[in-house]
């Protein structure tokens, strides 16, 4: 193990150690607390100065009740769920069958069309706009969460490729011989040996999908406008807006806005990093 | 030879599928893939380089101007900002990959509560770049934000580094440094679980410590890992788009745009509708990512070919 372990070390070293950890996660998280410190103040704290005095109140339950309750922020969190959702399975969907076939069979362009979609994974954004809004302007889905959906789906289904093709490639291959000498249909392998076999894959690229998905704020911005489609992050700049200078409920409304990913982290923790360290061993 | 069965005499009774199953089973497979990939990715990188040939509102008639719009390029000044501050991006960027490095070779103990430890190191990555941007920004602040706060403390004046047009960019990197080096922090701590510890061993018994020993012995191994992280970091660097957006819209003074946010500007702002002159620096913005891609694509090829 690099580098040795603190244990082995002396006894006032492991006491440096253990009061270094909390203050340097003190400091990497410190903006992170700032805000939430600012989204449980009281409205008069800013207009009085006080901003990184003791809080005049605690008004944890007045400001997140403003968001929840006042604002169109649940509507931007439904869109963002619906807009979410839907992509994950269909992103997961596309590729597992992708991945089965680029990390099954042997043909000629197999390398290609991959290589094709992991190229594909990495263009720049901008080179798709204007044809992708043209699209969706002409499909009559621009301002929808369909339109969305369909094109996150698409563009995801690069990087989920990638992933399961490496997944499937380092599967027992006999046991797929085996089903094929036993005469079973190449569908039900793939149905009945490979997807079961898949399942921590699946799970660390539905958690990484909702992650990027619900983060996304340029597909937003270019494909929808006004609470009626657009998900949270695009959401928050209305609201914010709306509430301008009035921090307290900016930052209720920007941890309100990043709860739901936070959330699949911690309750996911091992298959999303699973997911995302893919490669980085060996 | 003993020949029993008289297959050439009897004409399969199974259909053409089931005789040709290995070879279009996996076009099956790939087809809904392929045909949504086409459609919203391959096919409109093509449209972009042609509707750069246009001068176009996005509405009207087309009119096909050549290479005017790339020849408009070369003499704008904004465009020049631009990229020079991806290049700035780049360079900075890059910082996470050690810092990653450094956070990870701290966190890489075994005493009670470090997962907890590593969790909340790596916690920033998961936060959309929009709750990063509003975060630092406010932290930015000159009056109320934490920064001018704390360094008052120390008795130097509040500084507006969003507001001021030569430390603007740094101020937008670093807020993006901060996913970013946990996204690497994670990447190490995963391949520092891997390094082969007889190595390490072997090595001490050499006398290698400290840093001869992470140099010569722990870095080659963490190879893998080092090269997903430039993969990452590179894309990420040449994405940047929405801390731009949410922290200075591209200000002041235009100095804190780069080719993607320029990009969005021209094309979908209230400038107007350029689509031909914003797919010109779309095309740009792809030649250069079209370097990195190519060299990411030649590497992994090369493992292809070398690991089977």
């Amino acid at each position: 193990m690099f580098p040795r372990p603190i244990q082995q070390s002396s006894v006032s070293a492991q006491r440096l150690y253990q009061t270094m950890l909390p203050i340097a996660l003190i400091l990497w998280l410190l903006p992170l607390i700032a805000v939430a410190v600012f989204s449980i103040k009281p409205a008069t704290d800013f207009t009085q100065g006080n901003y990184w005095g003791m809080p005049g109140s605690f008004e944890l339950v007045n400001n997140y009740g403003q968001v929840f309750f006042n604002s169109d922020m649940p509507r931007y969190m439904l869109n963002s769920v619906l807009i979410t959702v839907p992509t994950v399975f269909g992103a997961v969907a596309l590729s597992a069958m992708a991945g089965f076939a680029l990390g099954v069979y042997k043909f000629r362009s197999n390398i290609w069309v991959f290589f094709l979609f992991v190229a594909g994974n990495f263009v720049p954004f901008q080179i798709l706009m204007v044809p992708v809004r043209d699209l969706t302007l002409d499909l009559g889905l621009y301002n929808t969460k369909t339109g969305l959906v369909l094109f996150h789906i698409a563009f995801q289904t690069g990087f989920c490729t990638l992933f399961m093709r490496n997944f499937i490639r380092a599967l027992p291959f006999p046991l797929i011989e085996a089903a094929r000498v036993e005469g079973v249909a190449e569908w039900r392998i793939f149905w009945y040996v490979v997807l079961p076999l898949m399942k921590p894959a699946l799970a660390a690229l539905a958690v990484l999908i909702f992650t990027f998905i619900w983060n996304d704020y340029f597909w937003a911005i270019v494909l929808t406008q006004g609470p009626g489609a657009q998900p949270v992050t695009a959401g928050i700049t209305s609201f914010n807006a709306q509430y301008r200078a009035a921090y307290h409920l900016m930052s209720a409304g920007s941890i309100v806005a990043a709860l739901p990913p936070v959330l699949m982290f911690f309750l996911m923790q091992k298959h999303f990093i699973a997911g995302l360290t893919l490669g980085a061993v060996k | 030879m003993t020949v029993t069965a008289l297959p050439d005499t009897d004409p399969p009774k199974r259909g053409w599928y089931r005789r040709n199953e290995i070879a279009v089973t996996p076009w099956l497979f790939l087809a809904p893939a392929i045909l949504f990939f086409s459609v919203y990715v391959i096919i409109p990188i093509f449209q972009s380089f042609s509707i750069s040939l246009y001068d176009w509102d996005g509405l009207g008639e087309a009119d096909y101007i050549g290479l005017g719009n790339y020849a408009e390029l070369m003499n704008d000044r904004a465009f020049e900002v631009s990229l020079w501050n991806n290049l700035k991006w780049l360079v900075c960027y890059l910082l996470a990959i050690p810092a990653g490095l450094f956070i990870a070779l701290f966190l890489n103990q075994t005493v009670t509560g470090i997962r907890i430890y590593k969790s909340l190191f790596f916690f920033p990555f998961v936060l959309s770049q929009v709750v990063v941007g509003l975060v630092f920004a406010w932290f930015y602040l000159p009056n109320e934000g934490l920064l001018s706060n704390m360094l008052a403390l120390v008795g130097l004046g509040p500084v507006n580094v969003l507001g001021d047009p030569k430390l603007a960019t740094y101020g937008i990197i670093l807020a993006g440094l901060w996913p970013q080096t946990a996204y690497c922090m994670i990447l190490y701590l995963t391949g520092l679980n891997a390094v082969d510890p007889e190595q390490v061993e072997a090595a001490r018994l050499d006398g290698a410590k400290g840093w001869r020993m992470l140099w010569y012995v722990i870095i080659p191994q963490l190879k893998p890992a080092t090269f997903i992280a430039f993969v990452v970091t590179i894309i990420g660097a040449l994405r940047s788009f929405d801390l731009i957006s949410i922290m200075t819209n591209g200000g002041p003074f235009g100095q804190t745009r780069v080719l993607s946010f320029y990009m969005f500007e021209k094309a979908l702002s209230e400038y107007g509708f350029r689509m031909g002159y914003g797919a010109a620096i779309a095309v740009v913005l792809f030649l250069i990512m079209l370097i990195f891609i190519a060299y990411f694509l030649w590497s992994m090829y090369r493992e292809e070919k070398g690991g089977h």
